[in-house]
């Protein structure tokens, strides 16, 4: 077991893993942040996405003791109080969720596409940079409305 | 997975003393693929050593005749890396086709290379553009680098610190991708150079990436998409897997190709 | 109504959003009871063989190990199995043959995954290091994968089914179809194979199951679709405890698809086991790769399908065999997926005298094979419309023309198939999709796609599905186990704020948001001041959960009843506080008024005068405003429509995207568009799942399944749909005439419908009468090849 630091969502936490603990582990199980969740094991459905020093990664394929002093932010981290971040508005403004599942890590994922692509993000881009997050309901019609929306309120 | 023992070290030296120490351990960079293979149990070294603290292991410099990238450069920094945009197009479009964004702002250069996956896209870069491998003892070129599935030059303990890539006249790269795991299917990496003389790299198809030298000589004689259409590509030695026949591949490096030559530049 | 903005009809924004957006949902996964333990299964590595022997002994001595059991254990406590809750009689008259199923591996094991032992650890990671240390001595036996191979195959899977038949099962008038074929001018004939797919809901199946030693009762959590089924099965087949003994508790769930319909060993084992390790909880949450291996997979029909057409082109007969996978075991509603949700929907929106279907549903060492988002129907309408379409190709019709020729256009409409259609417009859902599409413009387009290297084609489907599952005595005498009506309890409270008790499940669909706009526009009370209860059964009596597009048709008119019943007893509390006769009180937009004065009484007045008793008579009026009320369905209900797709094909490669797809659909009235457009979008992305990315393969000779990750299985991805402007929905409306809202389900419509719109399209393209789903790069450019070679 090791000693591990970190901040999240503006929070400084620490605890004990084992080297193999995931990041996702350490979220969910270690700080019980349980909106960052897991829907595969390889590497492949972004339902874990957080932002780790500004930067949008699969927490399922990181190691928690590799985020020693680092900045992670996960979905919980988003709003302002009851003001939610113009991402998540968006999507329920456009209805781009059904059953929740895989909405934190496509809203993580959205929020660094818009960040990385500007407000006026392609439906193309958006798109192609959506591929390491899979959905199964909404046929990701509404996900993309949701993402361009979101985008011109960010 | 199972337990390991987690090593971070700060210099490539220590880096090398630690997986010495290690009964079997595994150097790591981005861990994209090693965590999953790890998960699936595929894989349990006894030590990891996790190479991105070290100092001074990632970055990109661009001379008049080369690329350098630091072996612990992400695929994002090449994607988005103007100064190789300007001077090898292909390779920066390409650093943007590798896995999807998570992936990107993860998986490195040096990772990607002394994994050696079959279907990886850097490979097909390495022999396209003739690159040479650095490492911590020596530099090794890209012909000879690529030496079988998963499997390298590379000695144990060995670390690549550094790829480098001379700045052909012209460049393309087409992938194919393997529309599930988003790794190529087949993909192509073709350069030219001052005097003409043309590269192909080839990825996906074959158990190894390799340079397809039937289309290098037709092309360095010709550049152009005629000169290759009748270059029959045999399907002999490739993979077939349920994705893709050989067939189906020996047809898409000629597509592909193809593509290439007119999209060069 | 206090805000037309959330009643009935209106786009309202989801209630249950909120918790979702900012990662507050309540999964099964999320929840962590005291003193928990976890559970890992290991699982056969086999697709056939004998248990000779298992070894636990270095495992049990393991760190962290708490338990583990096998099969002996299980049936040493006298733990039931498996069980298929609908019965099948072939057509011999013969019972299926329905083999074992035990929750843990007694003997032999039937598929790659089936469920050999559990270890129950501290951890996670403890009970897979010590499932690894177990060690099992197996005898390997010939296996089969192949369904159109089973009846012929060494391998047996079952003891009860010598050639692996389940049952072998007809509906329809042989003779007369025989007779429509021997008179028929135009016979289309087709070989249809219908790819096993993976239902993959986002969130895997998880459980935590706890026995109370002080109350002698069992909580189960667990990712269900219907958790009041669940306790029934558990309580009355595998006798884990008396139902008031057991609570089974759904609570938010990531997505069903079919796949969490059902009763899984897993989820029996750790609520049994629980009581064996001292009453700790007991957690499972499966991996992804679990749950290719061992969730129930959908469809896996191979079919021989023929169509009789006469002089004047319209369709006299059709005749279908199928052999249908069952997979190593019959799961809870396997038996009526390739029956009585397949057979009874042949007739399709073609009014065909004469049809005959038999099946043959056979066991595999595969995964089980249950219902899957349409279950049948998808099957169905895939062979009636590859045949519809490639029977106009050959008879030099246009497409659309000749579904219109055939359509029927009288209602009510008996189908020879059981099925009696009670209300639709098909051509008017044709004419608003030919029109939205601009069918007429396509040869436009096909040039345009022609100069950029593409082959373009286009493909229709014309479909009709039977939700809002069913009418109980029906289902009943046709081998159904269960009734399935649906329940609701509606509670006001006294200052008027209205709790809804339901049996169905949200687990996507947004029931708290449309059972509250139904609430709203009754009640004439805002949606935020209704709240649904589901999931517990606990808190709901009795319910039989969603699936088969029923929560609208069954759950809401049952809701719909008991709203009844409340404004009722309501109207006989403002008649008594307002000193008038019942018969003079109206209820309006949430007031009560009496005729002819300018008396009133607010809904939320009326509540609190119900609960205060202070102005009726207490003996003549009880206190209260609580009603609850069943529902069982006069019928099914008959959403249909017309969607058309335009595929472009890359010439060079096989490489096939949908261009342009357009879903024209008859739901009848629509509670929320908004989620109604949005369940027809996760349909048909499914739907183009299915024929141009999805198909699990397992290896003939291994048993192994070789797509067993999202690596090798190729799920739709954001940018395998077409874009946001060549993505339309229309709808028309023939309201149903069997429930009061006048709706019919939408929840499998796309799944259903887009499969042979998209292989329509993509034939058409390429010019080739048959084409395999997936329609993957490699099977359209080998397609492409073969004419190649065939032309040469």
């Amino acid at each position: 077991m090791s000693a591990v630091k970190m901040k999240i969502n503006g929070k400084a936490v620490s605890g004990e893993v084992e080297s193999r603990t995931l990041l996702v582990e350490f979220i969910r199980e270690h700080q019980g942040l349980t909106g960052t969740h897991v829907g595969c094991d390889t590497s492949q459905c972004g339902a874990c996405v957080v932002h780790v020093n500004g930067k949008a990664i699969k927490s399922c394929t990181t190691l928690a003791v590799a985020c020693e002093g680092a900045d992670v932010t996960t979905i919980e981290g988003l709003a302002k109080g009851t003001d939610l971040h113009a991402m998540q508005a968006a999507f329920k403004e456009h209805h781009g969720l059904q059953c929740g599942f895989c909405t934190p890590g496509m809203i993580m994922s959205a929020i660094d596409i818009v960040k990385r692509n500007g407000k006026n993000v392609s439906e193309d881009v958006i798109r192609r940079e959506l591929s390491g997050n899979i959905c199964r309901c909404t046929g990701y019609h509404n996900i993309v409305k949701a993402v361009q929306a979101g985008a011109q309120n960010m | 997975m199972e337990n390991f023992n987690y090593h971070r070290p700060a210099t490539t030296a220590a880096a090398v003393a630690m997986l010495k120490k290690a009964k079997d351990g595994k150097y790591m960079a981005g861990g994209h693929t090693l965590l999953p293979t790890m998960k699936q149990g595929l894989a349990a070294p006894t030590d990891i050593v996790d190479l991105t603290a070290i100092k001074d292991f990632s970055g990109i410099k661009v001379s008049k005749t080369a690329v350098s990238i630091k072996a612990g450069t992400t695929h994002m920094e090449v994607a988005t890396s103007k100064d190789i945009k300007k001077v090898i197009p292909a390779l920066w479009e390409m650093a943007g086709k590798i896995g999807g964004v998570h992936v990107r702002n993860k998986g490195t250069i040096g990772g990607s290379i002394a994994n050696a996956d079959p279907a990886a896209d850097y490979p097909s870069a390495c022999l396209g553009l003739g690159a040479t491998i650095e490492t911590n003892k020596r530099k090794i070129e890209a012909d000879k680098f690529f030496t079988g599935m998963f499997e390298t030059a590379l000695k144990d303990g060995e670390i690549i610190t550094a790829v480098h890539f001379p700045i052909p006249k012209k460049s393309a790269h087409q992938k194919f991708p393997n529309p599930a795991s988003r790794y190529a299917l087949t993909g192509v990496f073709m350069s030219q150079d001052a005097k003409g003389k043309v590269r192909v790299g080839v990825t996906g198809a074959a158990a190894s990436a390799f340079r397809a030298t039937d289309l290098e000589a037709a092309l360095s004689k010709d550049f152009s998409a005629k000169a290759i259409a009748g270059v029959k590509i045999k399907p002999n030695g490739l993979l077939t897997d349920m994705h893709a026949t050989a067939a189906y591949r020996a047809h898409l490096i000629s597509v592909l190709a193809g593509r290439a030559v007119a999209a060069a530049k | 109504m206090a805000d037309t903005n959330t009643g009935v009809g209106a786009s309202v924004r989801r209630k249950e959003d909120l918790r979702f957006i900012t990662g507050k949902g309540n999964y099964t996964d999320d929840i962590n009871l005291k003193d928990q333990t976890y559970a890992y299964f290991l699982r056969s590595p086999h697709a056939h063989a004998t248990i000779k022997s298992i070894n636990t002994a270095k495992a049990k001595k393991m760190p962290g190990v708490v338990g583990i059991f096998v099969g002996e254990d299980v049936a040493k406590d006298k733990l039931g199995g498996l069980i298929c809750g609908w019965g099948i009689t072939s057509k011999d008259g013969s019972g299926m043959k329905a083999g074992p199923h035990p929750v843990l591996a007694q003997g032999k094991v039937r598929y790659v995954g089936d469920h050999v032992a559990v270890v129950i650890a501290e951890t996670k990671e403890q009970a897979k290091s010590a499932a690894q240390a177990i060690v099992v001595s197996y005898g390997v036996l010939p296996h089969v994968i192949d369904a159109a191979k089973a009846m012929k195959s060494k391998a047996q899977v079952h003891e009860v089914a010598s050639d692996n038949r389940v049952f072998n099962w007809s509906l329809g008038n042989e003779e007369a179809t025989n007779a429509a074929f021997k008179n028929a001018a135009h016979v289309t004939s087709m070989d249809i194979v219908n790819n096993r797919l993976v239902p993959n809901a986002m969130e895997t199946r998880a459980a935590i199951g706890s026995y109370e030693n002080g109350t002698e009762s069992y909580t189960l959590y667990t990712t269900s679709q219907n958790p009041h089924v669940a306790r029934l099965v558990i309580s009355a087949f595998h006798g884990l405890a008396p139902e008031h003994k057991l609570r089974v508790i759904a609570p938010d769930v990531g997505g069903g698809f079919g796949s969490k319909i059902f009763i899984y060993a897993e989820e029996v084992v750790c609520a049994w086991a629980s009581k064996h390790i001292g009453g700790r909880p007991i957690k499972w949450t499966g991996d992804r790769s679990e749950a290719f291996l061992a969730d129930a997979h959908g469809r896996d029909h191979v079919t021989k399908a023929e169509m009789a057409i006469d002089a004047s082109g319209k369709i006299t007969g059709m005749r279908v065999h199928t052999i249908a996978a069952m997979g190593a075991y019959l799961s809870t509603f396997s038996a009526a997926v390739p029956t009585y949700l397949y057979g009874t929907l042949l007739s399709g929106q073609y009014n065909i005298p004469n049809i005959y279907v038999e099946v043959d549903a056979v066991y595999t060492n595969t995964a089980p094979v249950d219902a899957y988002r349409g279950a049948g129907r998808p099957e169905a309408t895939y062979v009636v419309e590859r045949l519809v379409e490639t029977a106009a190709r050959e008879l030099k019709q246009d497409p659309a023309e000749f579904r219109r020729k055939n359509f029927v256009t009288s209602f009510p409409h008996q189908t020879p198939v059981i099925m009696c259609y009670d209300t639709g417009d098909y051509a008017a859902a044709l004419d608003k999709a030919l029109e939205m599409s601009d069918y007429k413009n396509f040869s436009k387009r096909k040039a345009e796609s022609a100069k950029n290297g593409k082959l373009r084609g286009v493909g229709f489907s014309a479909y009709i599905e039977a939700c809002g599952i069913a009418p109980s005595a029906a289902v009943g005498s046709l081998g159904a186990g269960v009734g399935l009506w649906e329940s609701a309890e509606v509670r006001v409270n006294p200052i008027g704020t209205v709790e809804i008790l339901t049996g169905s499940h949200s687990h996507g669909q947004g029931h708290e948001t449309t059972f509250a706009q139904l609430v709203s526009t009754k009640l004439g009370v805002d949606i935020n001041s209704v709240s649904i209860v589901h999931g517990d059964t606990d808190k709901v009596q009795m319910g039989m959960g969603t699936y088969g597009s029923r929560s609208g048709a069954v759950g809401m008119h049952a809701i719909s009843k008991a709203l009844d019943k409340i404004e009722a007893k309501a109207k006989r509390v403002a008649a008594a506080c307002m000193e008038s006769s019942v018969d003079d009180i109206e209820f309006k937009d949430g007031t009560f008024t009496v005729k002819g004065t300018d008396k009133k009484m607010a809904f939320g007045e009326v509540a609190l005068q119900a609960y205060l008793g202070h102005k009726f008579n207490t003996s003549e009026i009880e206190i209260g405003l609580k009603e609850s009320a069943f529902h069982d369905p006069a019928n099914f209900v008959f959403p249909a429509g017309v969607h058309i797709c335009e595929v472009e094909v890359d010439m060079d490669t096989g490489l096939t995207k949908v261009a342009d797809y357009t879903a024209v659909d008859d739901f009848g009235n629509l509670i929320n568009p908004m989620i109604v457009e949005g369940q027809v979008q996760g349909g048909v992305a499914q739907g183009i799942g299915q024929a141009l990315l999805e198909g699990a393969i397992y290896d003939e000779d291994s048993g192994q399944l070789l797509t067993g990750s999202f690596m090798d299985y190729n799920m739709p991805r954001a940018a395998n749909m077409p874009h946001i402007e060549n993505f339309r929905l229309g709808f028309t409306c023939t309201p149903c005439p069997t429930n009061p809202m006048g709706i019919k389900g939408c929840g499998e419509a796309g799944a259903i419908a887009a499969p042979p719109a998209v292989m329509n399209a993509i034939t058409d393209a390429i010019g080739v009468r048959d084409l395999p789903m997936p329609a993957t790069p490699l099977t359209v450019w080998t397609a492409m090849q073969s004419m190649k070679k065939a032309a040469e």
